[in-house]
């Protein structure tokens, strides 16, 4: 068989069962395009901006834990996907980015659309290639789907000059369709050693992160924190890990969990950390964190241990199957006095939700949403805000129903992620709760949601103002608020109109439960508005460099 | 000031080590790891490579400081998919010190 390199390019993605990728085209990457228009397995969805193309690519990747595949052209096509590459690095989401390079002759000569996408790639994604020549595309595809999906998952880069693009070559046989590496199991002693910590403990409790979703162990930890009774945490990447109204489930910890979830970890004598890297928003002052507390520590990536925290018992494996063998070696306890503590705990600092009950509160906004919806729905978020009401208040009950940008915190993540997410899974809704600052940094992907029937609720809570940077000016910075608060209206109903949305403001709304039930019904993308109060904070708080415990507010 | 010298170790007094790292040979990978070690803020005070003959491998001689964050900064290179192995000497490698002459 003969192909071109972006024939080849095309063929392996093809076998290796991808059905949607979203990208832009460009002066490079026009073989590229020529050669996809041509695939009958493979639909293109065009985004307005690369970065929302990246964002697409992870929302399909996030929703379902497969590899998701976004492509651009040279130049600001490569470095307008840098944003979101790096935010899949963070939160280890498998994406695989291919972009256009110019003609190898001119690399190095400062060309049109001209950048080096190589080395601006290399800090951000798991592993990445230039791709010399066209026959390296044979190894380099399925290494890349393999690289991203292995282990640890994360972003990889092919970058690909047009000549190899153009260039032909003769293919005897096609190479194996790639698979993820075998998982590591973890060693039988420290595991062993693990089971007797968590026996003898009488305070432990159970600390989940986004590992425990990307491998596929939210059942196996909730059947563990049930057999040996363990209160449980998660962190924002591990919400929907375990119910977050199951009995055991204290919540998200950290900079804005409850105050009796902190509390508790604050007096744990043992935490089993899995798949969870310790980050200083849910850890606060790592030196206070947990002090009377060893620490069972599971991770597929060792490099996690001991980053920040050392551990009594480091565990280099995949959670799933640690847990499986780590199971049968915890002994079945009631540990009636903890739990009763951290009930205690509970009853006297619990998560205060006020305005709970009014939908066209920043609470009650949230649980109206989410009473109108069941669990299939998907709950994609932007960040500041709005992001951390939705993650304090959605009643989040199962993996990879919460897809948010966690480690990167990028503003402008969760239309695009929701547009991924709604075609990846077409019989679930899919609502992106978003904040006016963050709609603004990839709105023209409204465009791509309508063009592709994309069934995208967009809840736009609409404070006028960039709110958590407006909440810490005003805690933090003696009330001088500045470059936080948008002096003009935005009209977005008009705005998401020009899209071709469908609009629906609960400003107007006679009944803003009976509107929302309608718009959240209705198939296809639309924008859901609500006017929410600026001087309304996100409590409680950890003060940025303090100690978890040492929270104010709520 | 005496805060100054105590935040900066001198030289002499810190222990150093030389690493060894096998890497596949291709232009890039020694981008790869000089980047490593400077974003995550640690030091490299030498550094030398060049390829094995007869194989499409390269060898990379670090010489470091040995500090607390050692092991970490270790297992993030093991996890770079170009370094094939890494190995740790003691500093009286000789590696660095025949090359010291070239530095007077």
């Amino acid at each position: 068989m003969q192909f071109t390199g972006a024939q080849l390019i095309i063929h392996l993605l093809e076998r290796q069962g991808v059905t949607r990728v979203a990208g832009i085209p460009g002066g490079a990457a026009l073989p590229l395009y020529d050669a996809l228009s041509q695939s009958r397995a493979i639909h293109h969805v065009l985004a307005r901006h690369e970065q929302g193309a990246g964002f697409i690519a992870q929302g399909m990747a996030r929703a379902t834990g497969r590899a998701a595949v976004c492509m651009a052209s040279s130049g600001p096509g490569a470095t307008n996907l840098v944003t979101a590459i790096a935010d899949a690095q963070l939160d280890s989401v498998p994406v695989v980015c291919i972009t256009a390079q110019v003609p190898s002759a001119m690399i190095g000569t400062d060309a049109f659309q001209e950048v080096d996408t190589y080395g601006l790639s290399i800090p951000i994604t798991k592993h990445n290639w230039l791709v010399r020549r066209v026959e390296d595309l044979l190894r380099i595809i399925p290494d890349a789907f393999r690289i991203a999906e292995s282990g640890r998952p994360g972003p990889v880069w092919v970058d690909v000059p047009k000549d190899v693009l153009n260039a032909t070559l003769d293919v005897p046989e096609l190479p194996a369709v790639a698979r993820p590496d075998e998982l590591p199991e973890g060693d039988a002693l420290q595991i062993a050693r693990a089971a007797a910590l968590i026996n003898a403990a009488e305070r432990p409790v159970l600390y989940l992160g986004g590992g425990v979703i990307a491998g596929n162990a939210a059942d196996a930890a909730t059947r563990l924190a049930e057999r040996a009774g363990l209160p449980t945490t998660m962190t924002l990447m591990g919400l929907g890990a375990m119910p977050v109204d199951h009995p055991l489930s204290l919540g998200m910890l950290g900079m804005h969990g409850a105050r009796y979830t902190n509390y508790a970890l604050e007096e744990a004598d043992l935490l089993i950390v899995l798949g969870a890297r310790f980050d200083d928003r849910a850890i606060g002052k790592a030196e206070k964190f947990c002090p009377r507390a060893a620490i069972i520590h599971v991770d597929i990536d060792p490099a996690e241990h001991g980053k920040i925290r050392q551990a009594n018992v480091a565990l280099h494996g995949d959670v799933g199957r640690v847990l499986a063998r780590l199971d049968a070696q915890v002994q079945s306890s009631p540990r009636r006095a903890w739990l009763a503590r951290v009930a205690q705990l509970r009853r006297e600092h619990p998560l205060a939700l006020p305005g709970a009950d009014d939908p066209r509160s920043h609470y009650g906004l949230v649980r109206a949403v989410a009473a109108a919806l069941d669990d299939d729905a998907i709950v994609t978020t932007d960040v500041g805000q709005h992001q951390m009401w939705v993650a304090q208040a959605y009643p989040l009950r199962r993996p990879r129903q919460w897809l948010t940008s966690g480690g990167l915190g990028t503003m402008g993540f969760g239309l695009p992620a929701a547009i991924g997410a709604a075609l990846a899974c077409p019989g679930r809704t899919v609502v992106c709760f978003s904040g006016d600052g963050s709609l603004k940094m990839n709105i023209q992907e409204m465009d791509t949601a309508v063009e592709e029937g994309a069934n995208v609720k967009v809840v736009l809570m609409n404070n006028q103002s960039l709110g958590l940077v407006h909440q810490q000016q005003d805690l933090f910075y003696g009330q001088r608020i500045f470059a936080s608060d948008y002096r003009r209206h935005t009209n977005f109903q008009m705005i998401a109109a020009g899209f071709g949305m469908r609009v629906f403001d609960l400003d107007q709304a006679d009944d803003p439960r009976a509107m929302l039930t309608e718009a959240l019904a209705a198939t296809g993308p639309c924008l859901i508005h609500c006017s929410i109060d600026v001087s309304q904070k996100v409590f409680p708080m950890v003060p940025p460099g303090a100690a978890n415990t040492e929270m104010i507010g709520g | 000031m005496e805060h100054e010298a105590y935040a900066m170790p001198a030289p002499d007094t810190v222990r150093k080590v030389v690493l060894e790292l096998a890497v596949r040979n291709h232009p890039g990978v020694m981008t790869h790891v000089c980047g490593l070690f400077a974003r995550r803020a640690f030091n490299v005070e030498g550094i030398l490579c060049m390829p094995v003959p007869g194989s499409d491998e390269s060898r990379i001689w670090l010489l470091v400081f040995e500090d607390a964050r050692l092991a970490q900064m270790i297992a993030q290179v093991e996890k770079l998919e170009d370094v094939l192995r890494v190995e740790r000497h003691g500093a009286d490698h000789r590696v660095f010190e025949r090359l010291e002459e070239f530095f007077h």
